[in-house]
């Protein structure tokens, strides 16, 4: 460590010579500015200019040789599909998260449970969902979901459970976007769990063992505090990514049956690039942006937390 | 090989002044030993020397050449860190050659000083490990060995022996000091352990606070330290530092009085320097006695020698000596007796003070008188 | 765990209260390998009905069958695929894009996140975190300003960017770039501070330090950065699909579901047959390196 002492009365005359450690120094610090100036160059173009230039496209009328203020936004306010939008948005990524959080969890715990040399293999097989494109596994789910030869319906059938409509009834379908959703997202949880659960060190259950602690004793003043952190950023970060999704959606209904499975970004592809509407495009899509805000500065608070205690 | 001059350096963090404007001569081939509690600037001092850290105010020499404005890599100097830093994708052989290979040295040359540098450790054998395959002992070593090969103007060790176990840090300490006789470069070396620091300098440097306590060989640091924080820090068990008034005696002797009823008279030569000092009649003092000279009384004692009455509160027998702790006005003092003087917990003692090793400290300015 | 044999004066009660704990354990693991069945198999059947389906004839698709079986096993769908020039450009697209961003992405990310964790400058704190920032941002958000952009680039220079395979060459990097930033930055700053400044005493300049030092110190972070950068660039489902229309300019992902869906005529056994091809290299790549694979994963959410 830097020895720092505590500040004196004293002062020093600060006399800064040219020379060349100061040479140094500078030519350090001009090194580093060219070293990031692709990052900086690509993150103005290409991420924060198209952000600001979204909010004045969402200000234009269909034609963009107008501006309308926010005669977009309240065009919006007065359709039923937006607010159908907003309302399936919502559900889709909290119920998703929950329930990718949930068996994350659970999961997490199984593999945590068996012998360590077993591990691995076990981590290996649960996350192959998160490794395939999800525009690719999603066509697996539709076919799986086909409403003629579906492979579920026919499994059902022994059953007696009639066929499913998993993708032609709204609730059903709303149902199917959001299994895939989980079934997508669920193995990263588990890896986040998992890790976070090997860092708990092992004299804390000891301890908590001789203290006579139940398992769910254990599970509530070790476990979940220690993870506490780790399933707060986990939660959050999927919420954006759901939040967000559009490969989902638009693989597996595409917004159908009559809009009712519309998510914000599969609207705003529908109106901005296939309806030929940018700037109401643009608007649907700036829906986003206060969730995804207040996402981002949770993650923020929790990672410099984590690194502070580091 | 070449001397250190360090100049009215200042070293300012923001608004925290780290080094308040030192000044250090270092002669050729010496071993100097930068030592102090953590927070007092000695690492900032060789960081300093090493150009890792700009230079706020004053100057730093090498040789004859003001080196403030030479970057690191010019300044022909070499490190040992704290945590080896040996790159940890290189073999023994390329971590200590690498500066070699970087100022693009023939190959013939490079390996001559690589097995020379590595016969002298002791660790030709490791040449092809990688550093995950060492002990801390051998890192030790190879770091050692990178800054040998480099045949370089000045050493600089910073903390290079805390990350070990006591035993090894014993060996690898006397390691050091033998390299040193080998190899007779102008070594600065920085610790907090003052057993370090005694047991490996030419010179040691007390810093405390940013400045400079006293520079001196470890005897004379001992046996005179000038400010109370020298005499505080060097040596373990540490000095006892006992309130205490001077008083002038009727026969011309002065006497050291401890709380209300012990009153020891000085020995001659030590009354007359501390009436010099014109401390007699200050209450402001401290009597400072290392350990060894508060022992059981022996028979008649000697001149200077003071016989008093202690009740013992805690013992800690040593093997060779035993260490009593009691009370001398308000203050826990330690002191060290034969292991057979019958020293128990609680128990009362004959205790005996040699004044003709005290050390009388002026409690404000904290100076040793 | 067998010491109570071991133990010859072991009291009747140990035995038995110890036996009784260790019972516990077998349960407790034969319940977790029962329930880890269950996930498995719930987590791998759209892969395996996926490989299913492909080994399968139409005809065999559309009878009544049980689909969970292949009565007839043909590798026809792979090889009429395989041989379809239009899937070999998908094919080759994808490969072109996701090397080409993989080998920018690595080039911006690298020097940038060396100079973020190591070569303190006037605003390089908030610079690390506006990364951070950037990584958050969705693509969803960003394609229809972008997809605008393009619009007036082409009216100001002529250059038409919309429906060519290298637009996602510019596009698929806002994705990159700030995750790999991000996560070197946290494999740099794990690498102690002593070690640049042994090598600058040893007399290395700053771009050796990194090409000598940090990159082999870092690798595995390289390596999990790298896997990172083309496992997204070959998902990427949103930008191809906005941006490029011509079969010859789509890439894997988009070209298979738009050319082989056309309209209402599914061809099952092709598009599972295109989905699972599609899905092989980042699969491969998992299987080989599955721990460098992970490890970048947990590292996004940490700080190094």
């Amino acid at each position: 460590m830097a020895d720092v002492v505590a500040p004196a009365g004293a002062s020093v005359a600060t006399r800064r010579r040219p020379g060349g450690m100061n040479r140094w120094l500078q030519r350090r610090s001009t090194m580093a500015f060219l070293m990031t100036l692709p990052l900086i160059v690509l993150i103005i173009v290409l991420v924060i200019y198209p952000a600001i230039y979204a909010l004045h496209l969402a200000t234009l009328n269909k034609k963009m040789t107008q501006f309308v203020g926010l005669g977009n936004f309240t065009f919006l306010f007065t359709r039923e599909t937006f607010w159908m939008v907003v309302q399936q948005s919502c559900i889709f990524a909290l119920t998703a998260v929950f329930f990718k959080a949930v068996i994350g969890f659970i999961v997490a715990h199984l593999v945590h449970n068996v012998p360590n040399d077993k591990q691995r293999k076990w981590r290996g097989m649960l996350l192959i969902p998160w490794v395939i494109p999800p525009a690719m596994s999603t066509l697996a789910w539709l076919w799986l979901f086909d409403p003629s030869h579906s492979a579920f319906n026919w499994l059902l059938a022994h059953v007696g459970i009639g066929p499913i409509p998993w993708i032609g009834d709204a609730n059903w379908a709303r149902f199917s976007v959001i299994l895939v959703n989980v079934w997508i997202g669920a193995p990263f949880f588990m890896i986040m769990y998992l890790a976070a659960l090997k860092s708990v060190p092992e004299q804390l259950y000891e301890a908590a063992k001789i203290d006579g602690a139940t398992w769910w004793q254990t599970m509530r003043f070790v476990t979940l505090p220690m993870m506490r952190n780790i399933i707060a950023i986990t939660a959050l970060f999927s919420t954006i990514v759901t939040f967000a999704n559009f490969d989902i959606v638009r693989v597996l209904t595409r917004g159908d049956p009559l809009d009712k499975t519309h998510v914000f970004a599969t609207w705003a592809f529908r109106v901005g690039i296939e309806g030929g509407d940018i700037p109401l495009g643009a608007s649907v899509s700036l829906f986003m942006v206060p969730i995804l805000t207040v996402a981002a500065i949770f993650i923020l608070r929790d990672i410099n937390r984590r690194g502070n205690e580091a | 090989m070449a001397e250190v001059s360090i100049r009215k350096v200042v070293k300012k963090y923001d608004e925290v002044l780290a080094v308040r404007g030192i000044d250090l001569d270092i002669k050729d081939q010496e071993f100097v030993v930068l030592v102090g509690p953590s927070g007092c600037g000695k690492t900032t001092t060789l960081r300093m020397i090493a150009g890792l850290e700009d230079i706020t105010d004053g100057e730093i020499l090498i040789g004859q050449d003001v080196v403030n404005d030479v970057p690191p890599k010019d300044r022909d100097i070499a490190m040992v860190f704290q945590n080896y830093a040996l790159y940890p994708h290189m073999t023994v052989h390329e971590n200590m050659s690498f500066g070699l290979r970087l100022k693009k040295f023939p190959k013939a040359e490079i390996n001559a000083r690589v097995t020379e540098a590595a016969r002298i450790l002791d660790i030709t054998e490791l040449l092809d490990r990688k550093p995950k395959q060492l002990s801390g002992g051998q890192r030790q070593r190879v770091a050692m060995g990178r800054a040998i090969v480099r045949n370089p103007k000045v050493f600089l060790f910073d903390e290079p022996l805390s990350n070990l176990d006591a035993k090894l840090r014993v060996q690898m300490r006397i390691e050091i000091k033998k390299v040193h006789q080998k190899v007779r470069t102008t070594t600065v070396y920085v610790t907090h352990d003052q057993v370090e620091a005694m047991t490996l300098a030419d010179r040691v440097v007390v810093m405390n606070h940013g400045i400079i306590e006293q520079v001196g060989t470890p005897q004379e640091l001992y046996h005179a330290p000038r400010t109370r924080f020298v005499a505080g820090f060097i040596g373990s068990p540490a000095m006892n530092f006992i309130p205490c008034r001077l008083e002038g005696g009727a026969s011309g002797g002065a006497s050291i009085v401890v709380g209300d009823a012990l009153r020891m008279p000085l020995p001659p030569e030590r009354a007359k320097r501390y009436e010099a000092s014109k401390a007699v009649g200050q209450g402001q003092l401290l009597l400072g006695l290392r350990p060894e000279h508060l022992t059981e009384a022996r028979g008649q004692g000697g001149a200077g020698v003071i016989p008093f009455d202690a009740r013992i509160d805690v013992t800690e027998p040593m093997g060779m000596e035993t260490f009593v702790y009691f009370e001398m006005a308000g203050a826990q003092v330690c002191g060290r007796v034969n292991p057979n003087a019958g020293a128990t917990d609680g128990g009362p003692l004959k205790m005996a003070a040699d004044l003709n090793n005290m050390h009388l400290i002026d409690d404000a300015s904290g100076r040793v008188l | 765990m067998t010491t109570t044999t071991a133990s010859p004066v072991a009291k009747p009660a140990a035995p038995a209260g110890y036996g009784s704990m260790k019972q516990d354990r077998i349960w407790a693991l034969r319940w977790s390998y029962f329930f880890l069945i269950l996930f498995v198999i719930f987590f791998l059947t759209p892969p395996i009905y996926m490989l299913i389906t492909s080994l399968k004839t139409s005809r065999e698709i559309s009878s009544l069958h049980n689909p969970w079986w292949v009565y007839n096993p043909t590798l026809e769908n792979y090889v009429e695929l395989i041989t379809s020039p239009q899937f070999q450009t998908f094919f080759i697209n994808s490969a072109l894009v996701s090397v080409i961003v993989v080998s920018t992405t690595m080039l911006i990310a690298i020097p940038a996140a060396f100079a973020l964790s190591r070569m303190k400058f006037w605003g390089s704190a908030t610079l690390a975190t506006g990364v951070f920032l950037t990584y958050l941002i969705p693509e969803t958000l960003l394609f229809i300003p972008l997809f605008k952009m393009m619009a007036v680039f082409n009216d100001i220079t002529g250059i038409s960017l919309i429906n060519r395979w290298w637009v996602n060459l510019i596009l698929y990097p806002t994705l990159t770039v700030p995750f790999c930033t991000w996560i070197m930055i946290g494999y740099f700053a794990s690498i102690p501070k002593e070690l640049d400044e042994a090598a600058i005493i040893d007399g290395a300049t700053w771009m050796q330090t990194l090409t000598r030092i940090f990159i082999p110190v870092a690798l595995p972070g390289l390596i999990a950065a790298t896997i990172f950068a083309f496992t997204v660039s070959w998902a990427q489902f949103l930008y191809p699909l906005a941006f490029t229309t011509s079969t010859d300019q789509l890439v894997l992902p988009v070209g298979i579901i738009t050319s082989l869906i056309k309209g209402d005529i599914f061809n099952w056994g092709q598009i599972m047959t295109g989905a699972l091809l599609g899905a092989a290299p980042p699969l491969i790549i998992y299987a080989f390196l599955m721990d460098y694979y992970i490890a970048g994963l947990t590292a996004g959410a940490t700080k190094g």
